[in-house]
């Protein structure tokens, strides 16, 4: 008989679906980033045909979520605007996963003088006002997608980079981590194959945490004026657009609003649950 | 304490100089000057107006000169609004933030402490589920969702408040509102959290046996140490007030700071949001010397064990 050591995924679904928040903020968040991602199959018109002699109309059977100023359907719009909020959201994310886990791992498994002065470096950088700083770095080199990318991963990567690093702090005093380096493996060997697999269940939990608030920031931005642009569109720019027509025309506020606040809930939700499934000790705590 | 506090001041220096040096630098880095973008000034005018604020000076003397304007605290001219200082607009602008500020983190601490605490005091309750359900939902509904809602619901089909403007009392309740609303959210989740940590402690049982009442235990013993989340939260959460403002007096057309720096942001006023950035960020570094100031009192170990 082979040695199986159980691992912990088939327990952590188990633990998962008994969260039942979590398991209906999995199923929205499903609903929805299919919906965005298959727009072009599932939106009933294309997302930029206007109909000026419609106009803006409430909803009905032919536009289910009413149409905008130009006779643009709202529900089209909205599941092409959420591929650009997820787009954000996914990329943004995973910007910052690979700037926190490597920075954190870095500073974790070296340790000492250059662990102190790197984490003095996150004590910095926390301080700072960095919403602002994603703002002037969007005026000044313009309304660019790819910078917001970059300009919010290198925001929202501090709390990760701390994550790992006290992971990683502490898997490295554990005994197999010991025998590695005795057997003589490359410091790239330990801490790719014995070190980082071991971190994996945080990472995911704040991974998952972090989706909403990028996509939170992206919508900010765009809310601002400052992020995506028309003809482009994104929940954020969709909810600028119809906060300006909300006294005559309140269906085109309420409906992106409703989407944006849905899809952060459920991600928050997915986040909780996965944090009480991983670590029970969490369960039911904040 | 006072050296835990001479420590502190110093360690905040860094921070700011991190942040001059970070947005002068981004600033600096922006393709053409703050006037190329201006259809009405001609080659020769666009010239003289980079003479005027010397901006055809080398970029270090430029830094240089003005660090050296910032010891005096002058954050120089602004670019778009000709003969107004910087200075002279937050002057005239961060009044009113401050006060939309303050009302919103009042309410939040109004509302979230006392939902927090009694949430904690019968854990897995209905009551409990309700208030934590409720927290959740505040912190996934972004106040520019929020605010247009509140002004559907209460201005436009109530007629209860007003939907913009900041003259009278009545004006500042929705702008708090949307504003300190997600923040009264987190301070729910946070002195739930914090009193939960406290409640099985010895001290507490102890307090008990020797008879004190419920409510007296509550808040002579728990209250202090359980609220020490709380207020190490209002560090962040002051930073996170100021990115609220943008929205929030954008959204309600209140005259504050926040609005004049998305406006600054849009006509690419640069000076004004270079001196803006530095000034909210000596306004988030004093505040956190605050917050750090009032945990050190609330918790003697803070002192000594806090290493940034």
């Amino acid at each position: 008989m082979t040695l199986q050591p159980a691992r912990t995924p088939p327990r952590l679904w188990h633990r998962f679906r008994r969260h039942r928040a979590a398991i209906a903020g999995l199923a929205v968040l499903g609903l929805i980033s299919s919906a965005s991602v298959f727009a072009p199959a599932f939106a009933p018109y294309p997302p930029d045909a206007q109909n000026l002699e419609l106009g803006a109309a409430a909803p009905s059977t032919e536009h289910l979520l009413g149409t905008d100023v130009l006779g643009r359907d709202l529900l089209s719009r909205l599941l092409h605007g959420g591929r650009i909020s997820l787009a954000v959201g996914v990329c943004g994310t995973l910007v910052s996963l690979i700037i926190g886990v490597g920075y954190g791992a870095l500073s974790g498994y070296t340790g000492g003088r250059l662990d102190d002065i790197m984490m003095r470096v996150v004590d910095v950088l926390y301080a700072l006002p960095f919403a602002v700083l994603v703002i002037v770095l969007m005026v000044v080199f313009g309304r660019n997608l790819v910078l917001m990318f970059v300009a919010i991963g290198a925001v929202e990567w501090l709390t990760m980079a701390r994550i790992v690093r006290g992971q990683v702090l502490a898997i490295r005093q554990e005994p197999y981590v010991k025998a590695a380096q005795v057997l003589g493996f490359s410091h790239a060997r330990i801490l790719f194959l014995h070190v980082l697999p071991n971190v994996i269940g945080p990472v995911v939990v704040y991974t998952t945490l972090t989706v909403p608030r990028v996509i939170l920031l992206e919508a900010f931005i765009s809310f601002l004026g400052l992020g995506v642009q028309p003809p482009m569109s994104s929940w954020g720019l969709l909810i600028r657009e119809g906060a300006e027509t909300m006294d005559s025309f309140p269906w085109l506020m309420v409906f992106p609003g409703a989407e944006l606040a849905l899809a952060l809930f459920a991600l928050n939700f997915v986040g909780d649950g996965l944090r009480d499934a991983l670590d029970p000790r969490f369960a039911g705590k904040t | 304490m006072k050296r835990f506090l001479l420590g502190r001041i110093a360690q905040t220096v860094p921070v700011l100089w991190a942040t001059v040096t970070i947005a002068f630098v981004l600033i600096r880095l922006a393709p053409g000057g703050p006037f190329t973008d201006e259809r009405n000034y001609t080659a020769e005018s666009i010239q003289r107006l980079n003479a005027h604020y010397g901006l055809d000076d080398p970029v270090p003397v430029q830094y240089v000169r003005y660090l050296g304007r910032l010891l005096h605290g002058d954050l120089g001219p602004s670019f778009k609004y000709a003969n107004r200082t910087v200075n002279e607009i937050i002057a005239d602008t961060f009044p009113v933030s401050l006060q939309l500020g303050a009302l919103a983190l009042l309410f939040a601490l109004a509302m979230g402490i006392p939902a927090g605490i009694v949430a904690a005091l019968k854990p897995h309750s209905a009551w409990d589920n309700a208030v934590m359900t409720l927290a959740l939902l505040g912190i996934s509904m972004p106040s520019f969702v929020l605010g247009p809602l509140l002004v559907m619901f209460f201005s436009l089909r109530l007629g209860w408040l007003p939907a913009s403007g900041w003259e009278s009392w009545p004006d500042r309740v929705l702008p708090a509102l949307t504003l300190g609303a997600v923040y009264a959210a987190y301070i729910a989740r946070m002195s739930r959290a914090g009193m939960l940590e406290i409640l099985p402690m010895d001290f507490v049982r102890t307090a008990r046996a020797k008879g004190l009442g419920a409510a007296a235990v509550i808040v002579r013993h728990v209250l202090k140490p359980g609220m020490i989340p709380v207020v190490s939260f209002l560090g962040p959460a002051t930073a996170g007030l100021v990115t609220g403002s943008f929205v929030v007096e954008t959204l309600f057309h209140v005259p504050g700071m926040g609005s004049m720096f998305v406006v600054g942001a849009f006509n690419r006023d640069y000076s004004l949001v270079l001196g803006m950035v530095v000034f909210y960020s000596a306004v988030i570094s004093i505040f956190n010397l605050g917050v750090d100031v009032a945990l050190g009192a609330m918790d003697p170990r803070m002192r000594s064990h806090r290493r940034i």
